[in-house]
């Protein structure tokens, strides 16, 4: 039957429901702060928001897409291409193009659409994709619409990535190169120096998402490419407005002019409704303090060395440096859960991740801290992980 | 170069320490049906592979390959 497939995930969400365990279903029921709310009738910290800056709640951003809405409505009811564009959205895209140092960008309606649609475009059959085998759901999909050959190379391996462009022979001239900024589930950073040094070497082209380092590395903030000294090296940068920015949409810049055609080939582009006047106007504004504002990006660190500093001097398995996601691994599925729960019920949301959405057969519970996460906030989360300790739900050193 | 039986036999060895029902490998036998392979498990065989006769195995290829046999013919083809 059609709808058999569907049974293990019922039975998931049963169990969930039996269990009367939240973690992918909260229902957030009034907003306090950017760091604050009250989830499922309890008053809790948010740590699982992805809300790096703390801007989804900042009044310039919230007054910018008030004014917005006023003047040009609710939305934009329909696809560029057929209905036009607003003044805003060529506004957005010359402020990104400029903001990155280049000459071309694309905005979406989603991050999702960008990455995907961007990876679906510009390698097609005959062409090769190299993509790093821990990529986020919308670059697997990407590739997977786009027609061309897809290689995973091992996790942040260059040596890996190496081996298989050699493997590639002359085809490397025609190979996509995918890395991440940033890791979203454990926060880690990818090797860019490495990774560029080898597409140089091949004359492969690379693309990197930097959803989840945009506002927090780089001297500019432009991300983890900037960070490492690469730019000139990357070919794309794709992204989202939906985390240091505080909205939601997505974008894709280049230093290559093709991009302006490239863009009337992504289906993701074409046949979707475009940002909402509201978003495109929230969006520029956070732009505009993310780049005026380094001191939010220094307050973010803060806070991730903080917590990282923190969880580490508790003994809990988190990852090799400090970082603005800090994730905590378990082996142990009912140790997972029950730990979430505890969490919650101490006053702490973060993120359940479970398998195959973690990178391995490991459960994570993900922080994600932000620029506007108080030291006493953090010290409150940092407290209840103490807490599962005591509760023996976590062993120091082997979580 | 590897021919059909080689391979054959190198994934018979590698897949020994994924049966964890015990079951009497072959051509036939299904990676996912009778081995019970994870997504996971899937990709660790497929690095293994690619690490043993230095290849690269396009994902593409992975909707055909259901059984050892499926496989055996893959890295034939990709090593020919």
């Amino acid at each position: 039957m059609l709808l058999d497939k569907f049974k293990e995930m019922a039975a998931f969400q049963a169990e969930l429901r039996d269990r009367k365990l939240k973690a992918f279903g909260a229902v957030t029921e009034e907003l306090l702060s950017a760091t604050e709310g009250v989830v499922e009738g309890r008053r809790v910290i948010l740590a699982g928001t992805n809300n790096y800056l703390g801007l989804s709640a900042d009044p310039r951003c919230i007054e910018a897409a008030r004014e917005a809405t006023s003047r040009w409505g609710t939305g934009t009811t329909g696809s560029r291409l057929a209905n036009g564009s607003f003044s805003e959205h060529q506004a957005l895209e010359a402020e990104l193009a400029a903001f990155f140092g280049v000459g071309h960008a694309i905005t979406f309606s989603t991050g999702y659409a960008a990455t995907m649609g961007t990876c679906a475009t510009l390698a097609g059959p005959g062409d090769v994709i190299l993509l790093d085998a821990d990529s986020h759901s919308s670059i697997y999909s990407g590739v997977k619409l786009s027609g061309a050959e897809v290689i995973r190379y091992r996790h942040s391996d260059p040596a890996d990535l190496a081996k298989r462009l050699r493997r590639l022979g002359d085809r490397a001239a025609n190979t996509l190169i995918v890395a991440e900024g940033i890791y979203s589930m454990l926060g880690d950073i990818a090797p860019l120096q490495e990774i560029a040094d080898l597409k140089r070497q091949y004359g492969a082209m690379l693309l990197v998402d930097e959803a989840h380092s945009l506002g927090v590395l780089g001297e500019r903030g432009r991300g983890a490419a900037e960070a490492a000294g690469v730019e000139d090296a990357v070919d794309f940068i794709v992204g989202t407005f939906s985390k240091s920015l505080g909205g939601i949409g997505g974008y894709c810049v280049s230093q290559h002019a093709e991009l302006e055609d490239v863009r009337y080939c992504i289906r993701a582009y074409i046949f979707t409704a475009s940002p909402t006047p509201s978003v495109v106007a929230s969006t520029r504004r956070a732009l505009q303090i993310l780049r005026d504002e380094p001191e939010l990006r220094e307050q973010l660190w803060d806070n991730a060395r903080r917590l990282y500093d923190g969880l580490k001097a508790l003994g809990l398995a988190v990852g090799p440096a400090p970082s603005p996601v800090v994730a905590v691994e378990f082996e142990d599925r009912e140790a997972a859960m029950a730990a979430w729960q505890q969490l919650f019920d101490n006053g702490v949301y973060v993120n359940l991740v479970v398998p195959p959405a973690s990178p391995s057969t490991n459960y994570l519970l993900r922080n994600s801290m932000s620029a506007a996460h108080t030291a006493e906030q953090v010290d409150r989360i940092i407290g209840a992980y103490r807490d599962l300790i005591d509760a023996g739900l976590v062993t120091p050193s082997a979580a | 170069m590897a021919d059909y039986q080689s391979c054959l036999a190198f994934l018979c060895e590698l897949l020994q320490k994924y049966n964890r029902k015990r079951v009497m490998i072959n051509e036939n036998t299904g990676l996912v049906t009778d081995l019970g392979l994870s997504s996971l498990e899937v990709m660790e065989v497929i690095e293994q592979i690619e690490d043993h006769y230095d290849i690269s195995i396009p994902l593409n290829i992975l909707p055909d390959v259901n059984t050892v046999a499926d496989l055996a013919r893959k890295i034939r083809d990709i090593n020919s």
